[in-house]
């Protein structure tokens, strides 16, 4: 099994490889082709893991496969752990991935007309977008199958290496540069706290392998640290916090989501792959996997239901004013995140998880949707020029409305279920906060509702407002990115029946993840659960349904029955349609203060500490100094036989004096 | 004792020695004055000869003969094969040098092999007597060798400086050894070691004893505050004779160091660890500070000589047997940088031109990418920097302070190094970066060729892999 665990890892990696290296020489087939086999073979593979761990319930691996290094104090190995919710994550991560890789065919086709004639990149980008895809693969995976916080830490910043090359994939454009490095800079802060907290895990334990780390986690816990004088914490809690303050910069929660709007510059199948199916949920899967710790910290939870509260309502009602359809759907990922992220507070890990698969699949849906609307646009990518494609692109409307079901939470879809789940488990939550986040959520169901089907009204229904060159050349998009699509929304309507039983009320994840009997929600929201039929009808009578069909309505209304009444309100309240366009602010707030400040005091740092004080002072200083010194103490070599004998004698003398009386 | 009780295999290199030199005198006297090459092989054969010699009765076991004044042991012999090789290579790069000016004299070999008969004698001399015998026919050759170009006023006046204060210096020591003998009633280091031990001799006159042998010693060395004849005598000798005098006496001059005061004085080791660490101390900041200020590149060599011995005298004075093999792998460095240094001077100084000022290596990677390139291994490896031999010797005697608790002064050794670094590292921006203003290269001899790349690429090789010769420094003791 353990050569299987490898290649389903290394595949991807050798596609990526051949891919980058020679794709010049194998040109552009070849590296479709050495990158979708890559990826082919973990997929395949990972779906015989899945039979093995999951259908067949086989033994949780839990192995080595090389020492990369090894001190004194610490060992840190490369493993693999394989249970599973890694054998889940594992197809996930290889579906979506395969799909956008077919897709990418369609979308990159004509990449070259989007370089500059002069550009060096231009010759090769299809080959190195396809290199970076399957690169991703490779990171994802390793940060999913690792067994130690090393190895997941790798995989982490490997992910994260790739979104930032993939977000400024075209880096002649200044806002490609400007968003691929806010990505990383704002996840450098994520990563930081991450860092320390992996850091106090090793400080305290001794060891990064996640079972040892487990099995010592009680006894953290009993631990109290002092990280302000005075102010006494338990390890635990922090640990946990720092942890997920790494997750919040790689899941973009509130404050740190600013960079997922932005990374909408790159192209669109990364935006599906890392910016909605995979990478963004690296956080919610640490969280879920690091359960037995959560468990331990109260305080630990309690944030992290409020952080992913705030983030799922406030970023759902940026997406109502946004109008590049890329951006809808990033903020709805936001938001979508942010429902994982309550749920992970509120210790239903397995309905994160569950949201995560199902928001996996429909949120690539209808990214790879956009993207084909993105090409049958001329990328154009204002909702407001377009209109009417219901009839010009069937495949790619229908598709979308499965899609955009799911995500809202139609009854029956995939969404529905897990989505629901979340929002019962916070219901049944007794964790300080837990109201309040209650009806965030709820609230955020009917913004979910609003902005979604606005979405879909202004691109797919009534008139059609794009000018008449693109109208003429209007036409579904090819094979390769429909298939996709098609593929894609199988999972996005059914996956939900199939999995809820066995993934929240059954044992899927027993032993895996753990919840303590009086945290254990799911177990409340369960004892009423009699199959996904009922489920449905009892979802029905929730007042969740309810507010999504009341936002489907109110988008209805504005969007295509009274257009006035939006641009009315729009005016009557423009310092509210301010406040959202403008993010709530995070942006100028960043600008202002992080971004001058540290200008600033870089400035200031350079001219003060650096000129003056170490190149000034210190180094020219100490060296005219020493120059000094030299110019003064050769004058003490007078060449004059007499003086050498007086300084011996003298000295004699003086060491005799010294010695003697001394 | 009569002599055919008398076992003379102990001395047999020394006697070969002293037969092969008083040979070679004869044969130069009666030879014509253009053959002196005759002179030169003759003598690199006897070297051979003795190298030979001593490397037949190698052996790590400790022997002692002539009644306890006469000591081999590994550190003698290794020392004294270094010494032999350092010699010939000495020779072998001063050939040239001493025809373009018209000194090439069979003197000079014949000087250079009594003194080396001195240092041999100094390394296996375990009696005050032996030591200062041979302490002192080394310097009266190097004196007489420093003075062989008569006729340059600059070589008498070094000469007559380095004789007037030698002869000072080793009254010093006289003087101190006297008093040793009165308190402890002999000469023989192994007694003298047992009576310090004793704890029963007046401690005050032991202590003066040991002041006036330490000062005698450390200027032979040539540590400050007793180095002022030192950057005059080798700016002002004749190259070739610098080079022979700023290698193998070195190693002899540590020998008796570490035979006095490691040996026979170790009872009183915090007294004279105290007077090394100021004699360190001063060394390494004239050697690395007044470097800066010299624009004679021969001056600079011979301040970083001082600076040197700073550092081997900071492994003597740590006492332990992981000082005494870091300061023997430190001297065994320091002799053949020392050779490549001075060598490169000789190696460029044709008929005319001395070569030896700072301007004079400039843009010397145009003139010979070669030359520039061993001139780049000695200079970093004699600043110390990582993976060059220098740096391996500074870090052992680091090691050895360190491990006495003084690592104040290792921390500022360290310091006055990267001051030092500066100007060994000015040399290499001149010879890589400034415009030369000599054009082409003197042609030189095969042998002298291959002794100085062989020197370089020594310093390369032992630098990457030094661990045969750390084991072999650390096996003496």
């Amino acid at each position: 099994m353990e050569t299987i665990y490898l290649w389903i890892a290394l595949a991807p990696l050798i596609g990526s490889i051949i891919a980058g290296l020679f794709g010049r020489q194998i040109g552009r087939v070849g590296a479709q082709s050495a990158t979708i086999t890559g990826v082919a073979i973990s997929f395949v593979l990972a779906l015989y893991a899945f039979k093995v761990h999951v259908l067949d319930g086989g033994e949780v691996f839990n192995g080595t496969v090389y020492t990369w290094l090894a001190s004194d104090l610490f060992t840190f190995n490369i493993g693999f752990l394989i249970d599973n919710l890694t054998a889940v994550m594992m197809v996930i991560v290889t579906s979506v991935s395969l799909m956008v890789h077919i897709y990418t065919i369609g979308y990159m086709a004509h990449d070259e007309e989007l370089w500059p004639e002069t550009s060096r990149a231009r010759a090769g980008g299809y080959q190195r977008f396809f290199s970076y895809i399957s690169l991703f693969t490779f990171s994802m995976l390793m940060l999913v199958m690792s067994n130690n916080f090393l190895q997941l830490f790798f995989g982490w910043e490997a992910v994260g290496l790739v979104s930032y090359l993939l977000i400024g994939f075209y880096m002649n454009r200044e806002s490609a540069i400007y968003a691929n490095l806010k990505a990383f800079i704002v996840n450098r802060v994520g990563d930081f706290g991450f860092l320390l907290g992996i850091a106090a895990i090793l400080v305290y334990t001794g060891s990064m392998d996640y079972h040892e780390v487990f099995k010592q986690a009680s006894q953290l816990a009993g631990i109290q640290v002092e990280l302000i004088p005075g102010i006494e914490w338990s390890l635990i809690s922090v640990i946990c916090i720092l942890l997920f303050i790494g997750a919040m910069g790689k899941s973009a929660q509130i404050p740190l989501h600013v960079w997922l709007p932005d990374s909408m510059e790159g192209p669109t199948p990364i935006s599906a792959l890392i910016h909605a199916a995979t990478m963004v949920t690296a956080g919610i899967f640490m969280v879920a996997r690091m359960s037995p710790m959560y468990e331990l910290s109260e305080a630990a939870l309690s944030f992290i239901m409020l952080i992913g509260a705030i983030t799922a309502f406030s970023m759902g009602l940026l997406g109502i004013v946004a109008n590049d359809i890329k951006r809808v759907v990033a903020f709805s990922t936001l938001s979508q995140l942010g429902y994982m992220t309550v749920a992970l507070g509120a210790s239903a890990y397995s309905a994160a998880i569950f949201h995560l698969m199902t928001h996996a699949f429909f949120k690539a849906l209808l990214f790879l949707a956009a993207g084909s609307v993105i090409i049958a646009m001329h990328h154009e990518q204002d909702i407001r020029k377009m209109g009417g494609l219901r009839k010009f692109m069937p495949i790619t409307f229908w598709t979308s409305m499965i899609g955009a079901l799911a995500l809202i939470g139609f009854p029956g879809f995939s969404g529905f279920f897990s989505k629901d789940a979340i929002i019962e488990s916070v219901h049944a939550s007794s964790l300080p906060g837990a109201d309040f986040a209650y009806w965030l959520v709820l609230l955020g169901v009917f913004v979910t509702a609003f902005y979604t089907f606005r979405m879909i009204f202004l691109v797919f229904f009534g008139k059609e407002r794009m000018d008449k060159h693109t109208r003429e050349h209007l036409h579904e998009s090819p094979w390769v990115v429909t298939v996709p699509l098609v593929l894609l929304s199988i999972p996005a309507v059914m996956i939900g029946w199939v999995a809820i039983e066995p993934m929240l009320f059954g044992d899927l994840f027993k032993d895996i993840i753990v919840v303590k009997p009086s945290h254990d929600v799911l177990a409340q929201v369960g004892s009423h659960f009699h199959g996904a039929w009922s489920f449905v009808l009892h979802g029905l009578m929730s007042p969740a349904v309810w507010l999504a069909a009341a936002g489907v309505l109110l988008a209805w209304l504005t969007t295509m029955q009274f257009p006035v009444v939006a641009q009315q309100a729009e005016q009557r309240f423009s310092w509210l349609s301010r406040l959202l366009k403008n993010g709530f602010g995070f942006d100028a707030f960043n600008t202002i203060v992080f971004e001058k400040g540290s200008l600033g005091l870089g400035r200031g740092l350079w001219k003060w500490s650096d000129l003056k004080l170490i190149d000034g002072f210190m180094v020219n200083g100490t060296a005219q100094s020493v120059g000094r010194l030299a110019d003064v103490s050769r004058l003490m070599q007078t060449g004059f036989m007499y003086h050498y004998a007086f300084v011996m004698i003298f000295s004699v003398l003086a060491i005799m004096t010294w010695v003697l009386f001394f | 004792m009569t002599l055919d009780a008398l076992n003379l295999m102990p001395i047999l290199p020394e006697i070969i020695l002293l037969v092969l030199a008083c040979s070679i005198l004869l044969i130069d006297v009666f030879m014509r004055a253009g053959s002196r090459d005759v002179t030169y092989w003759l003598t690199q054969v006897s070297l051979v000869v003795i190298f030979v010699a001593v490397l037949s009765g190698m052996s790590m076991d400790q022997r002692l003969s002539f009644e306890g004044s006469v000591i081999n042991d590994g550190l003698s012999d290794v020392m004294k094969l270094a010494m032999i090789l350092m010699t010939s290579m000495a020779f072998a790069l001063s050939r040239s040098y001493l025809k373009d000016r018209d000194i090439h004299k069979g003197e000079y070999y014949i000087l250079g092999l009594f003194g080396l008969l001195g240092m041999m004698i100094m390394v296996s001399a375990y009696s005050l007597l032996l030591i200062y015998l041979g302490l002192e026919l080394m310097s009266l050759a190097m004196y007489a060798m420093v003075a062989i170009h008569r006729d340059d006023i600059r070589s008498s006046e070094a000469a007559m400086k380095y004789f007037v204060l030698g002869a000072l210096a080793s009254g010093l020591l006289l003087y101190g050894m006297s008093l040793l003998y009165g308190i402890t009633g002999s000469l023989d280091i192994a007694v003298i070691r047992q009576a310090v031990l004793g704890g029963e001799i007046p401690k005050i006159a032991l202590l003066l004893a040991m002041l006036f042998m330490l000062t005698g010693l450390v200027f032979k060395l040539g540590a400050a505050p007793f180095h002022m004849w030192l950057p005059d005598v080798y700016d002002g000798a004749p190259t070739a004779v610098t080079l022979y005098i700023s290698a193998a006496p070195k190693i002899a001059a540590l020998a008796i160091l570490m035979r006095l005061f490691g040996d026979g004085l170790i009872g009183i080791l915090a007294d004279w660890q105290m007077l090394m660490i100021v004699f360190a101390v001063a060394s390494l900041f004239i050697g690395n500070v007044v470097a800066i200020a010299q624009t004679s590149f021969k001056r600079m060599l011979a301040y970083s000589t001082v600076s040197h011995v700073g550092f081997i005298l900071l492994g003597v004075l740590a006492g332990t047997a992981d000082g005494f093999s870091a300061a023997l792998f430190y001297v065994l460095s320091y002799g053949l940088m020392s050779l490549g240094g001075f060598g490169i001077i000789t190696y460029l100084a044709s008929r005319g031109i001395e070569a030896d000022q700072l301007d004079d290596l400039k843009g010397l990677n145009d003139r010979s990418p070669w030359m520039a390139f061993i001139l780049l291994i000695l200079m970093f490896s004699m600043a110390g920097i990582p993976f060059t031999l220098g740096f391996w010797a500074k870090l052992a005697v680091l090691q050895a302070v360190v491990e006495i608790d003084l690592v104040w002064l290792a921390i500022y050794a360290v310091v006055m190094s990267v001051i030092g670094a500066f100007y060994y590292l000015r040399v290499l921006k001149m010879a890589y970066f400034d415009k030369p203003l000599i054009t082409g290269m003197p042609v030189r001899s095969l042998d002298m060729r291959w002794v100085l790349n062989g020197t370089g690429i020594a310093i390369l090789i032992l630098g990457l892999f030094p661990a045969g010769l750390v084991a072999l420094c650390a096996q003496v003791f």
